[in-house]
Parts: C-alpha cells; structure tokens; sequence
C-alpha cells in the first residue's frame, strides 16, 4: 500500500510527463501551491483595489450610471459627449497637457540633474542635500503655503518682494489671474516633484560601479559631461524607466494643489486640470460613467507617454 | 586593475589640475599615455566648486517655504500680518501651539480621537502592507511559477495609475463591499500599494539563492525560511516600505470615504483649521508645522536604508 502522499507525488510526476499541456501546466501550479499561497493576500487585495478600479472605469465608461439606479449602456456617447460638447472638458484637457509638460519632464530632467550634482559632492554632504531637496515631497499638504506666498494681495511674499523693489505697482493677482495661474501651479508642482523617483536616481548613481568610470576614463572620456552621457545614463536606464513612470503618474495626477491654491472651480477654468473634471462628475454630479469615461482617456494618455519615453530612453547613449 | 581602492579623499596635482586619486590607472594626457595614481581626470576641481555653488544657491530656494512655515508657527499674530512681510520670526513665541492646543481641546471630537484615527490608519496598513507585500515579492522573485511574470507587469503597468484617477469605480467597490464610512476603507487599499511591491521585489534580488537552497537542504519550512532567514536579511527594504507608506497614509484626510466626525483622521482636523483662514492663523500655522516635522523626522532616522533600497529600483527590460 502506498501512503497519500506517495499516491499524489507519483499523480504529479505522470501530469508533469504528460503530452497534454494543460496537464504538465497543472503539475507546475501545483509544484509551486506554497508561492501562490504566499502571493495570494497581496494579489486579492491588489487585483480589487487597484487593477479591478482600472477595468471597471474602462467598461463604466460606455454606460450612465449615477449609482442610484442600474447603470445602462449607451455606447460610445460619453466620449462623443467629451470631444463635442464638454467646452470644460477641453479646457481641462489643454491644461492637463501644458501642466503635465511643463512639470512632468521638467521635474524628470531636473530630479535626475540634481541627484547628479548631489552625487559629484563629497560623500559626508551628500545626505543633507538629498534631504533638503526630497523633502517638500512628503511634507504632508504644506504646498498650501505657496497660497500665502503668492498671495493676490500685499501681503504675499512675492508681491511684496516685487512692490518692494519696485518691479511692479499693483500687487498681481496671482492665483486669481488666469495670465499667471499656470505659472504658480508649475512652480508649486516643481517644488514637490523630487519624490520617488529623485531617490532611486540618488540611489542608482551612489551604487554604480567605479570600474566603468576608470574604464572609461583610459578609453577618453575627457570630462564629467562625457562620463554622464556614454557612461552614467546608460547604466541608469532602469532607473530612469521606473523614475518615468512616477512622472508621469505625478504629472497627470496634478488636482489636489489647483484645489488648494485657486479654489475650485478656478477663476475661468484656467487651473481647472482632467483630474479635477474627473472629480467634478463623479462627486458632485454623480455621472460616473461620465467620470469614467474621462479617467480612461486619461489612462491611454499615460500609457502612451510611457511607452513614448521609453522608446526615447533606448536612444541614450548613442 | 587597481590594487588599492582608495576612498576617494586624498588630492593629487598633477599637470597643473587637482584631481581625486581613486587608485592606479592609466591616463591618456596630451604626452601620451601615462600610469598614475588616479583615474578621476573627468573632474575639474573648478567644476566641482561650480557645483557645490549651484545646488547650495537651489537649495536655498527648496528651503524657502519650508523656512517660512517653521517660522510662522512661532510668530506671533501682528508678526503674521506685517508689511513688508518677513520671513524669519522677531519675537518667537509659543501662544500658536497653545492657541492650537485650545482650540483642539475645546472641538466637538476629542482630537485624541482624530489621533487614534490616524494613529490606527498608519499603524495597521502599513503593518500588513510590508507582511503581505514581502511575501508577495519574496515568491515573484525566487519561484518562476507560472504567472509571475504577467503578475509582475500588470504591478509596473498599475505604478502609474495613482490612487486619485482609480478613486471613483475605488468608491463603488468599497460602497458594494459596505466598507464606505469606515477606517477599513482607507487601510484596505492602501495593503495593495504596487509601489511597495515593486521596490521589495526589486530588493529580494539581492537575497543569494544559495542562502535559499541551503536552507531548504537543512529541511527548513517555507514560513521559517521566510520570517526567520528572508526577512532579516531584506530588512533596509521594509524600512523604506514603512516609510513610504507610512508618509502616504498619515497624510490622509479620507475625505471621501469617511463622513462620521468621529472617524475623521488627523490631517482632516488640521485641514479645517488651516481653512478657518485669519482668525486662525497662528493656530494653522502651528498646523502647518506639525504636518511637515513628522514626516521629515522620519525620513531622516531612515535615509540610509531608503537609499539602499532605491538602489535595486532600476525596471530592467
């Protein structure tokens, strides 16, 4: 008599020899029962939380659904609705595009340079300035302070500092005006952008090989521009991909500092940014699958980006 | 190559330029090829001093606003209004924080409660973040079973969708799993953090599989392998996964998902004083204060093993 256990080892060694694949398929899976039980709290909490989210703005998109009632399918009218007849929605989709360029890969490029220019100091310092640059990134929500600073009256800083020295006569009306709306937005996302991805840059360049260097420097890199070119961005590629992603993520996320610096809505849209429409129909309006529809156009434009920089990255060094 | 690694200190001239000496090479000078003692002749000393001169004066400018909260929260109120403004404070007092204090003491909801909320928030999603992420990432890097590496794309894949855009279909699941308008509906998302994942299983790598195998020979279980060997050894990762998840949800405000008083986080109070505008003022500037200190505190007391962490981040293709 063979035991239970003997019984289904020799069931698994006749599946894994099996033609059938789905068979040898089903041995694998089994060989492997104790990974998927270490996978499966992440992966239930992760697939409902975070991939079913993405899935079911896709299908809501193509319905009308204001919670209340059963959501009905009406095609593609949300998005005909969206192209033709949403003035805002294209207001806020040309904003989003300006934001997103001006902040995204300015503050990708700028992340880099400074975590660079960090890496060429001396050791001892290195960690004081990472600190002082990463940290506005998880100050909690103290961008609320550039509404002090740039203040429309007097009394902010930079109107009194303009006053002051006698560049302007009238303090301006920053955060009121749309002419210099964009402006304070880009300046306060900027100021915030050093996250994630600046310490992955810190960290790829503090662990990257000297021998490159020293190999390089025989065969003629003659000075630190040189090296940064043909030797450091093409070792930091991976780097670079993951520090992509976060600025991008960052870039077409920005809503939270319009709301807290021009109100919402803002003075004639001029702040008013995709994310803050996505959140206009879906609660204040209740229209999610207005709302939807709006977060899976939003979803394509950031896999295209994704996609383009990569593309772009592959080109580095050559 | 080089015999000696040096540490990169000691400077050495050499034709006409001062140079870091990082041990024995050769250098192809405008002579010829020659053997020094040095291989860093990509740095000009005048370089690095431009350097250190443009990220001192950048710094500055990142310093301003942090500068101008930490100072307001000790102005008192006619320094607050003063034109022209300054930023450093004349006459520091401490009236904002005892203003804040009151003004706490006196709410409606004990701001212990906000506190505990909070407290409870950060504590029990970020706990079961690192254990449940670790394990995840520890079987995604060290077993090929079938699925993992689609499992692990659609991780990267979803880094980019940010917890605000997902937030609406987010809604209707946590309002069909009865979850809206308790603490769960914040902690329970936050479990799932790809970005945690990705980083711990990014770090894994560095875990020798040889340690693993030998373990397993010596008839180790999976569990003690995992708690007992992996996870002491990838300890600077889950640092750096506290960390990051610890920043995002004690800065929640759970504005959405939560409409009782009394289940409302920190950050909320605070938000409504700050909004309370001049009248409260000295007290929102204490807010301010209070918001920004925990989080750099922490990431000070862990900078090093954030970094270490960061340094396997690359997503190779």
């Amino acid at each position: 008599m063979e035991s239970r256990s003997q019984r289904s080892a020799r069931r698994l060694l006749d599946w894994s020899r099996s033609r059938d694949p789905w068979l040898r398929l089903l041995a694998r899976v089994w060989r492997y029962r104790t990974a998927y039980l270490f996978l499966l709290p992440f992966a239930v909490v992760f697939l409902v939380f975070t991939v079913a989210p993405v899935v079911i703005s896709m299908l809501y998109g193509f319905t009308y659904n204001n919670l209340l009632e059963p959501a009905r399918f009406i095609g593609f009218a949300n998005y005909i609705k969206l192209a033709t007849h949403d003035d805002v929605f294209l207001i806020a989709l040309k904003n989003t595009i300006v934001f997103a360029v001006l902040t995204g890969p300015l503050g990708y490029v700028l992340s880099f340079m400074v975590a660079w220019f960090i890496n060429e100091l001396p050791k001892r310092i290195r960690p004081l300035f990472v600190l002082i640059f990463y940290s506005p990134s998880i100050a909690g929500s103290i961008y609320i302070i550039f509404g002090i600073l740039f203040s429309g009256d007097f009394y902010g800083y930079v109107n009194a500092t303009l006053m002051n020295w006698g560049f302007i006569d009238q303090p301006i009306n920053w955060l009121a005006d749309p002419k210099y709306m964009a402006f304070v937005v880009v300046i306060c996302v900027l100021w915030t952008s050093m996250g994630a991805g600046f310490l992955s840059f810190v960290a790829g360049l503090r662990s990257m090989d000297r021998q490159y260097f020293e190999a390089s420097a025989i065969d003629g890199v003659r000075n630190r521009w040189q090296e940064l070119w043909y030797v450091t961005l093409p070792l930091m590629k991976p780097q670079l991909m993951f520090g992509a992603i976060l600025s991008i993520t960052a870039a077409f996320s920005i809503h939270e500092v319009t709301i807290a610096l021009m109100g919402f809505p803002s003075t004639e849209y001029a702040a008013h940014t995709v994310v803050n429409h996505l959140w206009d129909y879906g609660y204040l309006r209740f229209d999610m699958g207005y709302a939807s529809a709006i977060a899976t156009v939003l979803f394509l434009v950031m896999i295209g980006c994704n996609k383009a920089i990569n593309a772009m990255l592959r080109k580095v060094g050559k | 190559m080089a015999a000696r690694r040096a540490n990169g200190g000691d400077l050495l001239r050499l034709a006409g330029r001062s140079v870091r000496t990082l041990g024995e090479g050769y250098v192809r000078t405008r002579s010829g090829i020659r053997r020094t003692f040095h291989v860093r002749a990509t740095r000009s000393a005048s370089g690095n001093l431009a350097n250190l001169l443009m990220l001192a004066i950048f710094s500055v400018l990142m310093l301003v606003p942090m500068l101008y909260v930490v100072n307001n929260a000790f102005k008192p109120v006619d320094e607050l209004f003063i034109f022209p403004p300054r930023i450093f404070v004349q006459n520091p007092t401490l009236d904002n924080l005892r203003d804040l204090a009151s003004i706490l003491g006196n709410s409606w909801v004990p701001v212990t409660r906000y506190l505990f909320n909070t407290v409870l928030i950060t504590s029990a999603g970020t706990a079961l973040h690192v254990l449940f992420a670790s394990m995840a990432a520890y079987v995604l890097e060290k077993y090929p079973f079938p699925g993992s590496k689609a499992f692990f794309a659609l991780v990267i894949t979803t880094l980019m969708f940010s917890a605000t855009i997902t937030s609406i279909p987010n809604f209707i699941i946590l309002s069909r799993l009865g979850m809206v308008n308790t603490l769960w509906s914040i902690i329970v998302p936050a479990i799932g953090a790809p970005l945690g994942l990705f980083l711990m299983k990014q770090f894994m790598s560095t875990v020798p599989d040889s340690v693993i195998e030998a373990a397993k020979i010596d008839g180790t279980s999976e569990m003690r392998l995992f708690f007992r060997i992996v996870m002491p050894m990838v300890k600077p990762a889950w640092l750096a996964l506290i960390i990051f998840s610890a920043q995002n949800l004690w800065n929640t405000t759970g504005d959405i998902y939560i409409r009782s008083e009394s289940l409302k986080p920190l950050p909320y109070a605070m938000q409504q004083i700050m909004s309370a505008g001049v009248a409260r003022a000295g007290a929102g500037s204490a807010v301010g204060l209070l918001l920004m200190v925990v989080p750099i505190a922490v990431f000070i007391a862990s900078q090093s093993s954030i970094v270490d962490t960061m340094a396997t981040s690359g997503i190779k293709e």
